[in-house]
Protein backbone atom coordinates (compact mmCIF):
# COMPACT_ATOMS: atom_id res chain seq x y z
CA UNK A 1 0.00 0.00 0.00
CA UNK A 2 1.32 3.52 -0.98
CA UNK A 3 2.03 6.12 1.36
CA UNK A 4 -1.32 7.89 0.27
CA UNK A 5 -3.67 5.19 0.23
CA UNK A 6 -2.44 4.38 3.78
CA UNK A 7 -2.60 7.96 4.64
CA UNK A 8 -6.37 7.57 3.15
CA UNK A 9 -7.78 5.01 4.94
CA UNK A 10 -5.93 6.18 8.30
CA UNK A 11 -9.00 9.13 7.03
CA UNK A 12 -11.43 6.91 6.44
CA UNK A 13 -11.79 4.30 9.36
CA UNK A 14 -11.32 7.35 11.82
CA UNK A 15 -13.22 10.14 11.24
CA UNK A 16 -11.73 12.38 14.36
CA UNK A 17 -8.32 11.44 12.93
CA UNK A 18 -5.94 14.27 12.78
CA UNK A 19 -6.67 14.62 9.52
CA UNK A 20 -4.59 18.22 9.07
CA UNK A 21 -2.48 18.00 11.63
CA UNK A 22 -0.15 15.05 10.96
CA UNK A 23 3.34 15.51 10.35
CA UNK A 24 4.13 16.37 7.01
CA UNK A 25 1.22 17.66 6.16
CA UNK A 26 1.40 21.33 5.29
CA UNK A 27 -1.53 22.45 6.31
CA UNK A 28 -1.45 23.03 10.32
CA UNK A 29 -4.55 23.21 11.99
CA UNK A 30 -5.79 26.40 13.32
CA UNK A 31 -8.36 25.56 15.17
CA UNK A 32 -8.55 22.20 17.24
CA UNK A 33 -11.78 20.97 18.63
CA UNK A 34 -11.66 17.55 20.63
CA UNK A 35 -14.17 15.43 22.14
CA UNK A 36 -16.67 18.80 22.33
CA UNK A 37 -20.56 18.07 24.01
CA UNK A 38 -22.83 20.43 22.91
CA UNK A 39 -26.17 21.02 25.22
CA UNK A 40 -29.57 22.73 25.07
CA UNK A 41 -30.44 22.54 29.04
CA UNK A 42 -30.54 18.86 28.98
CA UNK A 43 -31.11 17.91 25.11
CA UNK A 44 -27.49 16.88 23.77
CA UNK A 45 -27.08 18.59 20.61
CA UNK A 46 -23.60 17.63 19.67
CA UNK A 47 -22.05 14.47 20.59
CA UNK A 48 -18.20 14.33 21.18
CA UNK A 49 -17.29 16.04 17.91
CA UNK A 50 -13.34 16.09 17.23
CA UNK A 51 -11.98 18.10 14.38
CA UNK A 52 -8.99 19.81 12.95
CA UNK A 53 -10.15 22.92 11.80
CA UNK A 54 -6.74 23.46 8.59
CA UNK A 55 -5.45 26.77 8.47
CA UNK A 56 -6.40 28.76 5.18
CA UNK A 57 -8.73 26.37 4.14
CA UNK A 58 -12.69 26.25 3.83
CA UNK A 59 -14.45 23.47 5.81
CA UNK A 60 -17.80 23.18 5.16
CA UNK A 61 -20.58 21.37 7.34
CA UNK A 62 -22.93 19.57 5.58
CA UNK A 63 -26.19 17.91 6.94
CA UNK A 64 -29.77 17.75 7.39
CA UNK A 65 -32.04 19.84 9.72
CA UNK A 66 -31.23 19.71 13.52
CA UNK A 67 -28.09 17.36 13.15
CA UNK A 68 -25.90 20.25 15.15
CA UNK A 69 -24.21 21.77 12.54
CA UNK A 70 -25.17 25.36 13.58
CA UNK A 71 -24.80 24.59 17.21
CA UNK A 72 -21.01 23.23 15.94
CA UNK A 73 -20.57 26.87 14.39
CA UNK A 74 -21.37 28.58 17.17
CA UNK A 75 -19.87 26.72 19.89
CA UNK A 76 -16.41 27.72 17.85
CA UNK A 77 -16.57 31.42 18.57
CA UNK A 78 -18.96 30.64 22.10
CA UNK A 79 -21.72 32.07 20.91
CA UNK A 80 -23.84 28.73 21.67
CA UNK A 81 -23.19 30.07 25.25
CA UNK A 82 -24.78 33.23 24.37
CA UNK A 83 -28.79 31.54 23.75
CA UNK A 84 -28.30 29.62 27.42
CA UNK A 85 -26.35 26.75 25.70
CA UNK A 86 -23.27 24.77 27.72
CA UNK A 87 -20.63 22.97 26.38
CA UNK A 88 -18.12 20.65 27.33
CA UNK A 89 -14.56 19.46 25.77
CA UNK A 90 -12.17 21.64 24.08
CA UNK A 91 -11.71 24.35 21.33
CA UNK A 92 -7.63 25.03 20.86
CA UNK A 93 -7.11 28.23 18.70
CA UNK A 94 -3.42 28.19 17.68
CA UNK A 95 -2.99 25.92 20.51
CA UNK A 96 -4.64 27.74 23.27
CA UNK A 97 -8.27 26.89 24.91
CA UNK A 98 -10.84 29.43 23.95
CA UNK A 99 -12.84 29.16 27.52
CA UNK A 100 -9.88 30.44 28.62
CA UNK A 101 -10.31 34.06 27.02
CA UNK A 102 -13.16 36.56 27.08
CA UNK A 103 -15.97 35.44 24.26
CA UNK A 104 -15.23 39.10 23.00
CA UNK A 105 -12.10 38.74 22.37
CA UNK A 106 -12.77 35.37 21.10
CA UNK A 107 -15.07 36.94 18.51
CA UNK A 108 -12.80 39.22 17.40
CA UNK A 109 -10.07 36.34 16.49
CA UNK A 110 -13.45 34.13 14.96
CA UNK A 111 -15.63 36.10 13.46
CA UNK A 112 -18.89 35.25 12.54
CA UNK A 113 -21.67 36.08 9.10
CA UNK A 114 -25.24 35.01 10.14
CA UNK A 115 -27.38 33.83 7.23
CA UNK A 116 -29.82 37.29 7.34
CA UNK A 117 -27.88 40.15 6.08
CA UNK A 118 -28.43 41.93 9.32
CA UNK A 119 -26.72 45.24 8.52
CA UNK A 120 -27.04 48.42 11.52
CA UNK A 121 -30.17 49.93 10.25
CA UNK A 122 -29.26 53.71 11.23
CA UNK A 123 -26.03 53.44 9.94
CA UNK A 124 -24.37 54.28 6.59
CA UNK A 125 -22.22 52.10 4.91
CA UNK A 126 -18.90 53.20 5.87
CA UNK A 127 -19.88 53.31 9.36
CA UNK A 128 -21.24 49.84 9.26
CA UNK A 129 -17.52 48.74 8.36
CA UNK A 130 -16.08 50.77 10.26
CA UNK A 131 -18.50 50.20 13.40
CA UNK A 132 -16.42 47.42 15.13
CA UNK A 133 -12.96 49.27 14.56
CA UNK A 134 -14.76 52.49 16.23
CA UNK A 135 -15.72 49.77 19.21
CA UNK A 136 -12.16 48.82 19.93
CA UNK A 137 -11.16 52.57 20.56
CA UNK A 138 -9.75 53.63 17.07
CA UNK A 139 -11.15 57.18 15.31
CA UNK A 140 -8.55 58.08 13.21
CA UNK A 141 -10.42 58.84 10.42
CA UNK A 142 -7.79 58.32 7.38
CA UNK A 143 -6.74 55.45 9.18
CA UNK A 144 -10.50 54.06 9.22
CA UNK A 145 -11.16 54.89 5.56
CA UNK A 146 -7.81 52.68 4.44
CA UNK A 147 -9.15 49.92 6.56
CA UNK A 148 -12.85 50.14 5.40
CA UNK A 149 -11.79 50.36 1.86
CA UNK A 150 -9.40 47.26 2.19
CA UNK A 151 -12.68 45.09 3.97
CA UNK A 152 -14.69 46.37 1.26
CA UNK A 153 -12.45 45.35 -1.67
CA UNK A 154 -11.84 41.95 0.19
CA UNK A 155 -15.76 41.68 0.31
CA UNK A 156 -15.81 42.09 -3.09
CA UNK A 157 -18.25 45.11 -2.48
CA UNK A 158 -15.68 48.14 -2.94
CA UNK A 159 -16.35 48.59 -6.71
CA UNK A 160 -20.26 48.60 -6.37
CA UNK A 161 -20.53 51.41 -3.53
CA UNK A 162 -17.19 53.56 -3.57
CA UNK A 163 -19.42 56.44 -4.70
CA UNK A 164 -21.96 56.16 -2.04
CA UNK A 165 -20.57 55.39 1.19
CA UNK A 166 -22.42 57.76 3.10
CA UNK A 167 -25.90 55.39 1.90
CA UNK A 168 -27.28 53.68 4.93
CA UNK A 169 -26.23 50.25 4.65
CA UNK A 170 -29.62 48.69 4.44
CA UNK A 171 -30.15 50.42 1.07
CA UNK A 172 -28.09 47.53 -0.66
CA UNK A 173 -29.10 44.55 -2.00
CA UNK A 174 -29.99 41.30 -0.30
CA UNK A 175 -26.33 40.27 -1.85
CA UNK A 176 -24.96 43.32 -1.55
CA UNK A 177 -25.61 43.78 2.51
CA UNK A 178 -24.66 40.38 2.73
CA UNK A 179 -20.90 41.26 1.61
CA UNK A 180 -21.44 44.36 3.48
CA UNK A 181 -21.81 42.10 6.78
CA UNK A 182 -18.63 40.14 5.28
CA UNK A 183 -16.88 43.54 5.24
CA UNK A 184 -17.75 44.14 9.10
CA UNK A 185 -16.39 40.83 10.14
CA UNK A 186 -13.33 41.27 8.17
CA UNK A 187 -12.59 44.84 9.59
CA UNK A 188 -11.86 43.50 13.27
CA UNK A 189 -9.16 41.62 11.50
CA UNK A 190 -10.08 38.02 12.21
CA UNK A 191 -8.18 34.43 12.04
CA UNK A 192 -11.18 32.62 11.57
CA UNK A 193 -14.28 33.58 9.98
CA UNK A 194 -17.56 31.69 10.49
CA UNK A 195 -20.46 31.61 8.10
CA UNK A 196 -24.03 29.91 8.74
CA UNK A 197 -25.60 29.64 5.57
CA UNK A 198 -24.50 33.13 4.23
CA UNK A 199 -25.82 32.73 0.71
CA UNK A 200 -29.74 30.93 1.62
CA UNK A 201 -31.49 34.10 1.53
CA UNK A 202 -29.96 35.01 -1.81
CA UNK A 203 -30.61 34.65 -5.62
CA UNK A 204 -28.04 32.30 -7.72
CA UNK A 205 -26.57 35.53 -8.53
CA UNK A 206 -25.74 36.64 -5.74
CA UNK A 207 -25.22 33.99 -4.20
CA UNK A 208 -22.38 32.63 -6.74
CA UNK A 209 -20.78 35.93 -5.59
CA UNK A 210 -20.71 35.05 -2.38
CA UNK A 211 -18.83 31.60 -3.21
CA UNK A 212 -16.76 33.64 -5.40
CA UNK A 213 -15.53 35.69 -2.53
CA UNK A 214 -15.62 32.80 -0.26
CA UNK A 215 -13.01 31.29 -2.65
CA UNK A 216 -10.40 34.44 -2.59
CA UNK A 217 -10.95 35.46 1.15
CA UNK A 218 -9.58 31.61 1.97
CA UNK A 219 -6.05 33.57 0.94
CA UNK A 220 -6.29 35.65 4.30
CA UNK A 221 -8.44 33.63 6.23
CA UNK A 222 -9.52 30.04 7.39
CA UNK A 223 -12.96 29.98 6.68
CA UNK A 224 -15.56 27.39 8.17
CA UNK A 225 -19.23 27.66 6.11
CA UNK A 226 -22.76 25.75 7.43
CA UNK A 227 -24.64 25.38 4.61
CA UNK A 228 -27.76 23.03 3.82
CA UNK A 229 -26.69 23.23 -0.24
CA UNK A 230 -24.57 20.37 -0.89
CA UNK A 231 -23.57 21.36 -4.06
CA UNK A 232 -22.90 24.91 -2.47
CA UNK A 233 -20.33 22.83 0.27
CA UNK A 234 -19.32 20.98 -2.86
CA UNK A 235 -18.36 24.35 -4.69
CA UNK A 236 -16.73 26.29 -1.98
CA UNK A 237 -14.76 23.85 0.28
CA UNK A 238 -11.81 21.98 0.76
CA UNK A 239 -12.87 19.72 3.57
CA UNK A 240 -16.47 18.19 4.20
CA UNK A 241 -17.63 17.44 7.54
CA UNK A 242 -20.99 15.42 7.19
CA UNK A 243 -22.84 15.74 10.91
CA UNK A 244 -26.02 13.57 11.52
CA UNK A 245 -28.30 13.44 15.19
CA UNK A 246 -25.34 15.49 16.76
CA UNK A 247 -22.11 13.27 15.91
CA UNK A 248 -20.01 13.60 12.92
CA UNK A 249 -20.19 11.53 10.25
CA UNK A 250 -17.40 11.76 8.35
CA UNK A 251 -14.61 14.72 7.66
CA UNK A 252 -12.82 14.00 4.40
CA UNK A 253 -11.78 16.23 1.57
CA UNK A 254 -14.74 17.67 -0.53
CA UNK A 255 -13.38 15.75 -3.63
CA UNK A 256 -13.29 12.79 -1.75
CA UNK A 257 -16.37 13.20 0.14
CA UNK A 258 -18.33 13.56 -3.30
CA UNK A 259 -16.95 11.20 -5.08
CA UNK A 260 -16.20 8.33 -2.49
CA UNK A 261 -17.69 8.73 0.78
CA UNK A 262 -16.29 6.77 3.00
CA UNK A 263 -19.22 6.34 5.01
CA UNK A 264 -22.73 4.81 3.87
CA UNK A 265 -24.52 7.32 5.31
CA UNK A 266 -22.63 10.17 3.95
CA UNK A 267 -23.45 8.39 0.51
CA UNK A 268 -26.62 8.15 0.93
CA UNK A 269 -27.36 11.42 2.24
CA UNK A 270 -25.62 13.50 -0.79
CA UNK A 271 -27.45 10.83 -3.06
CA UNK A 272 -30.61 11.77 -1.44
CA UNK A 273 -31.31 8.48 -0.37
CA UNK A 274 -31.57 9.55 3.12
CA UNK A 275 -34.07 8.15 5.39
CA UNK B 1 -12.56 38.64 -13.17
CA UNK B 2 -12.95 35.10 -14.13
CA UNK B 3 -14.64 32.93 -11.83
CA UNK B 4 -13.17 29.97 -10.25
CA UNK B 5 -14.96 27.38 -12.14
CA UNK B 6 -14.49 29.25 -15.55
CA UNK B 7 -10.47 29.09 -14.69
CA UNK B 8 -10.77 25.21 -13.87
CA UNK B 9 -12.47 24.62 -16.83
CA UNK B 10 -9.58 26.71 -19.14
CA UNK B 11 -7.60 24.75 -17.08
CA UNK B 12 -9.29 21.29 -18.47
CA UNK B 13 -8.67 22.63 -21.88
CA UNK B 14 -5.50 23.49 -21.65
CA UNK B 15 -4.78 19.91 -20.43
CA UNK B 16 -6.68 17.94 -23.29
CA UNK B 17 -4.94 20.39 -25.46
CA UNK B 18 -1.49 19.32 -24.39
CA UNK B 19 -2.47 15.54 -24.68
CA UNK B 20 -3.27 16.34 -28.26
CA UNK B 21 -0.28 17.89 -28.79
CA UNK B 22 1.08 15.13 -27.70
CA UNK B 23 -0.20 12.65 -29.37
CA UNK B 24 -0.30 14.50 -32.74
CA UNK B 25 3.41 14.27 -32.42
CA UNK B 26 3.67 10.82 -31.70
CA UNK B 27 1.35 10.00 -34.74
CA UNK B 28 3.71 12.23 -37.05
CA UNK B 29 6.62 10.79 -35.63
CA UNK B 30 5.60 6.91 -35.40
CA UNK B 31 5.26 7.80 -39.48
CA UNK B 32 8.42 8.75 -39.33
CA UNK B 33 10.02 6.24 -38.25
CA UNK B 34 8.40 3.44 -41.08
CA UNK B 35 9.38 6.40 -43.32
CA UNK B 36 12.73 6.14 -42.29
CA UNK B 37 13.09 2.59 -40.90
CA UNK B 38 13.94 4.11 -37.56
CA UNK B 39 14.29 1.85 -34.98
CA UNK B 40 14.88 4.04 -31.96
CA UNK B 41 12.50 6.46 -33.01
CA UNK B 42 10.19 3.54 -32.96
CA UNK B 43 11.32 2.81 -29.66
CA UNK B 44 11.40 6.26 -27.99
CA UNK B 45 7.61 6.20 -29.23
CA UNK B 46 6.55 3.40 -27.90
CA UNK B 47 8.51 4.21 -24.15
CA UNK B 48 6.13 7.48 -24.83
CA UNK B 49 3.01 6.07 -24.36
CA UNK B 50 2.82 6.35 -20.86
CA UNK B 51 3.00 9.79 -20.90
CA UNK B 52 0.11 9.58 -22.69
CA UNK B 53 -1.65 7.54 -20.56
CA UNK B 54 -1.18 9.25 -17.53
CA UNK B 55 -1.84 12.26 -19.25
CA UNK B 56 -5.68 10.89 -19.61
CA UNK B 57 -5.84 9.96 -15.85
CA UNK B 58 -5.39 13.41 -14.92
CA UNK B 59 -7.78 14.53 -17.38
CA UNK B 60 -10.07 11.88 -16.26
CA UNK B 61 -9.57 12.78 -12.26
CA UNK B 62 -9.85 16.61 -12.90
CA UNK B 63 -13.41 15.73 -14.81
CA UNK B 64 -15.07 13.96 -12.09
CA UNK B 65 -14.01 16.40 -9.41
CA UNK B 66 -16.16 19.16 -12.30
CA UNK B 67 -18.73 16.77 -12.34
CA UNK B 68 -19.28 16.34 -8.81
CA UNK B 69 -17.88 19.15 -7.59
CA UNK B 70 -19.50 22.38 -10.03
CA UNK B 71 -22.62 20.88 -11.37
CA UNK B 72 -21.40 21.89 -14.45
CA UNK B 73 -24.59 22.97 -17.29
CA UNK B 74 -25.23 24.05 -20.75
CA UNK B 75 -22.24 24.86 -23.18
CA UNK B 76 -20.10 23.65 -19.56
CA UNK B 77 -21.50 20.42 -19.00
CA UNK B 78 -21.36 19.94 -23.00
CA UNK B 79 -17.96 20.70 -22.52
CA UNK B 80 -17.26 18.46 -20.00
CA UNK B 81 -18.64 15.71 -21.51
CA UNK B 82 -17.11 16.23 -24.51
CA UNK B 83 -13.66 16.76 -23.55
CA UNK B 84 -14.13 12.94 -21.75
CA UNK B 85 -14.61 11.51 -25.16
CA UNK B 86 -11.68 13.66 -26.74
CA UNK B 87 -9.68 12.34 -24.13
CA UNK B 88 -10.73 8.61 -24.25
CA UNK B 89 -10.21 9.15 -28.43
CA UNK B 90 -6.93 10.54 -27.64
CA UNK B 91 -5.51 7.99 -25.80
CA UNK B 92 -6.67 5.24 -28.45
CA UNK B 93 -4.53 7.48 -31.26
CA UNK B 94 -1.56 7.44 -28.64
CA UNK B 95 -2.18 3.56 -29.05
CA UNK B 96 -2.31 3.63 -32.65
CA UNK B 97 1.10 5.16 -33.00
CA UNK B 98 2.56 2.18 -30.84
CA UNK B 99 1.58 -0.10 -32.72
CA UNK B 100 2.42 2.11 -35.99
CA UNK B 101 6.39 2.29 -34.35
CA UNK B 102 5.83 -1.90 -33.35
CA UNK B 103 5.12 -1.83 -37.05
CA UNK B 104 7.96 0.55 -38.02
CA UNK B 105 10.28 -2.04 -36.05
CA UNK B 106 8.96 -5.25 -37.62
CA UNK B 107 9.96 -3.39 -40.96
CA UNK B 108 13.13 -3.14 -39.99
CA UNK B 109 13.55 -6.77 -38.67
CA UNK B 110 12.46 -8.07 -42.13
CA UNK B 111 14.98 -5.66 -43.68
CA UNK B 112 12.60 -5.15 -46.71
CA UNK B 113 12.17 -2.05 -48.59
CA UNK B 114 9.06 -2.34 -49.84
CA UNK B 115 7.15 0.69 -51.54
CA UNK B 116 4.59 2.01 -48.69
CA UNK B 117 2.32 2.47 -51.62
CA UNK B 118 -0.30 4.81 -50.27
CA UNK B 119 0.85 5.00 -46.86
CA UNK B 120 2.50 8.47 -47.02
CA UNK B 121 -0.54 9.99 -48.51
CA UNK B 122 -2.81 8.65 -45.89
CA UNK B 123 -0.46 9.21 -43.17
CA UNK B 124 -0.76 12.93 -44.10
CA UNK B 125 -4.57 13.16 -44.67
CA UNK B 126 -4.83 11.22 -41.23
CA UNK B 127 -2.41 14.02 -39.71
CA UNK B 128 -4.40 17.11 -41.41
CA UNK B 129 -8.16 15.27 -40.06
CA UNK B 130 -6.62 15.28 -36.73
CA UNK B 131 -4.50 18.50 -36.78
CA UNK B 132 -8.16 20.32 -38.20
CA UNK B 133 -10.41 18.41 -35.37
CA UNK B 134 -7.99 19.68 -32.71
CA UNK B 135 -7.95 22.87 -34.03
CA UNK B 136 -11.74 22.75 -34.20
CA UNK B 137 -11.36 22.03 -30.53
CA UNK B 138 -8.79 24.92 -29.79
CA UNK B 139 -10.99 27.59 -31.18
CA UNK B 140 -14.58 25.75 -30.95
CA UNK B 141 -14.84 25.95 -34.63
CA UNK B 142 -17.45 23.42 -36.29
CA UNK B 143 -16.34 24.41 -39.47
CA UNK B 144 -12.93 22.83 -39.23
CA UNK B 145 -14.72 19.83 -37.92
CA UNK B 146 -17.01 19.70 -40.61
CA UNK B 147 -14.36 19.33 -43.06
CA UNK B 148 -12.86 16.60 -40.97
CA UNK B 149 -16.07 14.94 -41.15
CA UNK B 150 -15.70 15.08 -45.05
CA UNK B 151 -12.50 13.84 -45.60
CA UNK B 152 -13.37 10.40 -43.89
CA UNK B 153 -14.72 8.87 -46.84
CA UNK B 154 -11.66 9.34 -48.49
CA UNK B 155 -8.92 7.73 -46.10
CA UNK B 156 -11.67 4.86 -46.19
CA UNK B 157 -10.91 4.51 -49.98
CA UNK B 158 -7.48 4.47 -49.65
CA UNK B 159 -7.20 2.02 -46.51
CA UNK B 160 -9.52 -0.08 -49.04
CA UNK B 161 -6.75 0.24 -51.76
CA UNK B 162 -3.81 -0.39 -49.80
CA UNK B 163 -4.86 -3.75 -48.47
CA UNK B 164 -6.26 -4.74 -52.33
CA UNK B 165 -3.01 -3.97 -53.29
CA UNK B 166 -0.57 -5.20 -50.67
CA UNK B 167 -2.65 -8.75 -51.21
CA UNK B 168 -2.08 -9.02 -54.80
CA UNK B 169 1.61 -8.21 -53.88
CA UNK B 170 1.59 -11.20 -51.53
CA UNK B 171 -0.03 -13.57 -53.77
CA UNK B 172 2.59 -12.42 -56.67
CA UNK B 173 5.63 -12.97 -53.98
CA UNK B 174 5.31 -14.91 -51.08
CA UNK B 175 8.54 -13.10 -49.73
CA UNK B 176 6.52 -9.88 -49.48
CA UNK B 177 4.18 -11.87 -46.90
CA UNK B 178 5.45 -10.47 -44.01
CA UNK B 179 6.58 -6.75 -44.50
CA UNK B 180 2.59 -6.74 -46.65
CA UNK B 181 1.06 -7.72 -42.93
CA UNK B 182 2.99 -4.65 -41.49
CA UNK B 183 1.96 -2.47 -43.92
CA UNK B 184 -1.71 -3.90 -43.51
CA UNK B 185 -1.59 -2.95 -40.24
CA UNK B 186 -0.15 0.23 -40.72
CA UNK B 187 -2.88 0.96 -43.49
CA UNK B 188 -5.87 -0.10 -40.65
CA UNK B 189 -3.82 1.57 -37.83
CA UNK B 190 -3.59 4.94 -39.96
CA UNK B 191 -7.63 4.45 -40.82
CA UNK B 192 -8.52 3.99 -37.14
CA UNK B 193 -6.89 7.58 -36.22
CA UNK B 194 -8.80 8.96 -38.80
CA UNK B 195 -11.58 7.66 -37.35
CA UNK B 196 -11.26 8.89 -33.88
CA UNK B 197 -10.18 12.52 -35.50
CA UNK B 198 -14.13 12.48 -36.79
CA UNK B 199 -15.11 11.28 -33.63
CA UNK B 200 -13.38 14.86 -32.19
CA UNK B 201 -14.43 16.54 -34.87
CA UNK B 202 -17.93 15.46 -33.93
CA UNK B 203 -17.74 16.61 -30.66
CA UNK B 204 -16.64 20.17 -31.25
CA UNK B 205 -19.49 19.97 -33.00
CA UNK B 206 -21.51 18.68 -30.15
CA UNK B 207 -19.80 21.52 -27.90
CA UNK B 208 -20.96 24.41 -30.18
CA UNK B 209 -24.07 23.36 -31.56
CA UNK B 210 -25.58 21.27 -28.88
CA UNK B 211 -25.97 18.47 -31.85
CA UNK B 212 -25.39 15.09 -32.07
CA UNK B 213 -23.74 14.16 -35.31
CA UNK B 214 -22.38 10.86 -34.78
CA UNK B 215 -24.14 7.74 -36.81
CA UNK B 216 -25.09 9.97 -39.65
CA UNK B 217 -22.68 9.44 -42.36
CA UNK B 218 -25.01 9.91 -45.11
CA UNK B 219 -26.41 13.00 -43.75
CA UNK B 220 -23.80 15.44 -44.42
CA UNK B 221 -26.19 18.23 -45.58
CA UNK B 222 -28.00 18.76 -42.09
CA UNK B 223 -24.67 19.50 -40.30
CA UNK B 224 -24.77 23.00 -38.97
CA UNK B 225 -22.50 25.21 -40.95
Amino acid sequence: MSNAEESRVRVIGDPSARLFSRPGNRTPAKIVVKDLNAFFGKTQALKNISIDIPSHQVVAIIGPSGCGKSTFLRCLNRMHEVGGGTMSGSILLEGENIFQYDPVLVRRRIGMVFQKANPFPTMSIFDNVAAGLRFNGLSNRKKLAAIVERCLRRAALWDEVKDSLGKSGVSLSGGQQQRLCIARTLAVDPEVVLMDEPASALDPIATAKIEELIFELKQNYTIVIVTHNMQQAARVSDFTAFFYLGELIELNATKALFTTPAKKQTEDYITGRFG
Amino acid sequence: MKRHFEQELESLKTSLIKMGSVVEESIALSIKAVLNRDETLAREIIDGDERVNSLEMEIDNAIIDLLALQQPVAIDLRLILAVQKINNDLERIGDHAVNIAESALSLVRTRTEESLLELPKMAELAQSMLRNALDGFVHLDSKLGRAVLEQDDLIDELNRKTVTEVVNLMKEDRKTIEAGLDLIRISRNLERVADLATNIAEEVIFITHARVVKHRAGDKDTLPR
